[in-house]
């Protein structure tokens, strides 16, 4: 080992098997690892020098097939590609690996993706087109079409990003960034003919993009950087520019951000709840409203606070407004 | 020490729903000797839904809001998570793309302004941490929290995305961020360790998705709880408007009853500074601060 560095570490290891343990339980190892290595190297040291029953997924070793994905303390990584030395410098030498949701665990660190599948096949994954079964030419896009996707076409489904995402944990009907990456991805397809449906999956409200929490967990998880909730923002855009989007909370909260700037410079927040939820919807809100006033937390629409220069945030909204609603 | 000075973005929030923000963040300057200049000009950020709406427009408000820091010549603080992801999110994308910045720029030429992208974004707290230090900060303080278990609760848009975030925030880890514990610490607070420190309050999404915010408030209230924490403490108003004033939603979203008072960060560092109650707004809480 000369000249490479080592550090000794702790490993806790999930360990599950679904036909014949009730409860998950850890296994824990110390061991001397070197700078070089990955954490996948660790797991096939402890399956070839420790206990050959511990049930993991790995294939192409270069961050490509995307089935490798864990969790160490908590942050998604592929293990191929997730240096030991690295994640000592986030966390220190104690290292607690998990599987991407332990929920789903069906041996060790093997977990059941159908959801993840069932998410995708959800926003249809593959381009619409009608094309000659038997063309002459080939069907070139040119590389300012290609820039359009955004690198949502490098996406490896390796699941960093839904078993990241708080969302989905609590809705289970949440698409979840992935899926919305790959709805993004053929979407912005100039061969597609199948956006419009798209669109129309996403805009679902309880599945849709609307949901999102916007919390970057999927951004941050990404190993490809695919930067979902980028993706996420686009599919908003491309609801409202392609006139889809409907008249309900969401939209109109959204919306209601550019009707009181142009106003205020700043947001009238009581008005934006009123105006998103409507005259009945906001009186579920009332019982916090009359708490907030109480305590000198409600701004009256008389005594509502205007940014200086205000003809400048209005002559901006006026000359460069994008879209209509 | 060289006087610091900034130009102040205080957000929205800081001036309608949160004005013990504002209140306890110019307390706060004043007792460390910091100026801060108020960007009265400036208007919301869209808190990321403008920009869900229509991108350019939030590009060309928020530029405009940076236009006003830069004619100072000084770096904006930002009080709120989300103010600050969507300004720096804004210089990122118009200093790495000249194309888009000359289109940003025709429209504030109508204004007669001009973005240069020479003045920095950064969130009060990192301020306060790389500028003003914390060794200086922990010298000054003359009421040590010594006797307060206190929870962190980073919030989402101080932390990521990291590649945009580590810009300002001295490279702060978003699956281990440590900031606001060391300022705890340095307050002479005891920081307290729970799993949803760093996780989302779901303030974003609690119109559309009611459901989901009120679990993830009440995760982060339970989890501190859980924890032994006394009171907790946020750099963000969006978290503390969803801890401090929606913890019924979030008990029965969670079947447990939760609340637990919530300063923001300013308001800890003043009482460690020896501010009155009064001076940090901590009469505007709905979920009372009943410990001072
Ligand atoms: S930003 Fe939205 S999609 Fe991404 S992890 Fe958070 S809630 Fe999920
Ligand atoms: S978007 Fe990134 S994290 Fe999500 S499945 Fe694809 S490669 Fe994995
Ligand atoms: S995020 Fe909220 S507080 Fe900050 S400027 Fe926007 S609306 Fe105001
Ligand atoms: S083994 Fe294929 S991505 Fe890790």
């Amino acid at each position: 080992m000369d000249g490479l560095k080592s550090q000794q570490v702790t490993f806790k290891l999930f360990r599950f098997n679904k036909d014949t343990d009730y409860l998950p339980y850890y296994n824990t190892y110390v061991l001397d690892v070197t700078h070089e290595e990955v954490i996948l190297d660790v797991l096939n040291r402890i399956k070839w020098d420790h206990d050959g029953s511990l049930s993991y997924r790995r294939s192409c070793r270069h961050g490509i097939c995307g089935i490798c994905s864990i969790k160490v303390n908590g942050k998604a990584i592929l293990a191929c590609k997730a240096r030991i030395f690295d994640l000592i410098n986030v966390f220190g030498a104690d290292m607690t690996i998990d599987p991407l949701s332990t929920k789903r665990a069906i041996k060790d660190l093997i977990i059941d993706k159908e959801d993840f599948w069932d998410k995708h096949a959800q926003v249809k994954p593959f381009l619409v087109t009608d094309v000659e079964e038997n063309p002459s030419l080939e069907n070139l896009v040119s590389p300012h079409d290609a820039e359009k996707l955004l690198e949502a076409d490098y996406c490896i489904q390796c699941g960093a990003c839904h078993y990241s995402c708080p969302a989905l944990e609590i809705n289970d009907r949440f698409i979840g960034p992935a899926a919305f990456a790959a709805a993004f991805r053929f979407a912005a397809d100039v061969r597609d003919d199948s956006s419009l449906e798209r669109l129309h999956i996403v805009n679902e409200e309880t599945e849709g993009v609307w949901d999102c929490v916007k919390c970057m967990e999927c951004a941050e998880a990404c190993p490809k950087d695919v930067n979902p909730i980028e993706k996420i923002t686009k599919l908003h855009n491309m609801i409202f520019d392609t006139g889809i989007a409907k008249d309900n909370v969401a939209t109109r909260h959204a919306v209601g951000f550019a009707h009181s700037i142009n106003k205020h410079g700043l947001l009238d927040e009581g008005e934006l709840v009123r105006y998103s939820e409507g005259n009945i919807g906001v009186m579920k809100h009332l019982p916090e409203a009359f708490e907030m006033w109480k305590n000198g937390k409600i701004v009256m629409p008389w005594n509502m606070p205007k940014s200086k220069n205000l003809d400048e945030v209005k002559k901006l909204i006026e000359s460069s407004s994008t879209v209509k609603f | 020490m060289q006087m610091l000075r900034y130009a102040l973005y205080t957000g929205c929030t800081a001036r309608e729903s949160t004005p013990e923000l504002l209140k306890s963040t110019l307390a706060v300057a004043e007792k460390l000797g910091i100026e801060l200049v108020l960007l009265d000009e400036a208007s919301c950020c869209g808190a990321s839904h403008l920009q869900d709406y229509d991108d350019f427009l939030s590009l060309v408000l928020n530029a405009r809001n940076i236009c006003y820091a830069e004619k100072l010549g000084l770096t904006m603080v930002t009080i709120c998570n989300t103010c600050q992801l969507n300004t720096a999110m804004t210089k990122h994308r118009l200093d790495t793309n000249p194309e888009l910045k000359a289109k940003v720029n025709v429209k504030l030429a109508e204004v007669g302004l001009e973005y240069k992208g020479t003045s920095e974004v950064t969130h009060f707290l990192y301020a306060i941490i790389q500028d003003y230090g914390l060794e200086n900060l922990a010298k000054k303080v003359n009421v040590p929290l010594s006797q307060f278990n206190i929870a962190p609760f980073y919030g989402c848009h101080n932390i990521r995305p990291s590649e945009l975030q580590n810009l300002s925030n001295g490279g702060e880890n978003p699956y281990n961020p440590t900031s606001l514990d060391d300022l705890i610490i340095a307050c002479g607070g005891n920081n307290v360790d729970y799993d949803a420190k760093n996780k989302c309050c779901g303030f974003h999404a609690e119109l559309q998705s009611p459901h989901t915010a009120a679990v993830l408030t009440g995760n982060a209230l339970s989890g501190a709880i859980d924890a032994n924490a006394d009171w907790m403490v946020t750099p963000c108003p969006l978290c503390h408007l969803k801890l401090d004033v929606q913890h019924h939603g979030a008990s029965k979203a969670i079947g447990r009853e939760v609340s637990l008072p919530v300063l923001h960060m300013p308001q800890m560092v003043g009482l460690a500074l020896g501010c009155t109650p009064a001076e940090l707004g901590l009469q505007h809480h709905v979920t009372k601060v009943n410990f001072v």
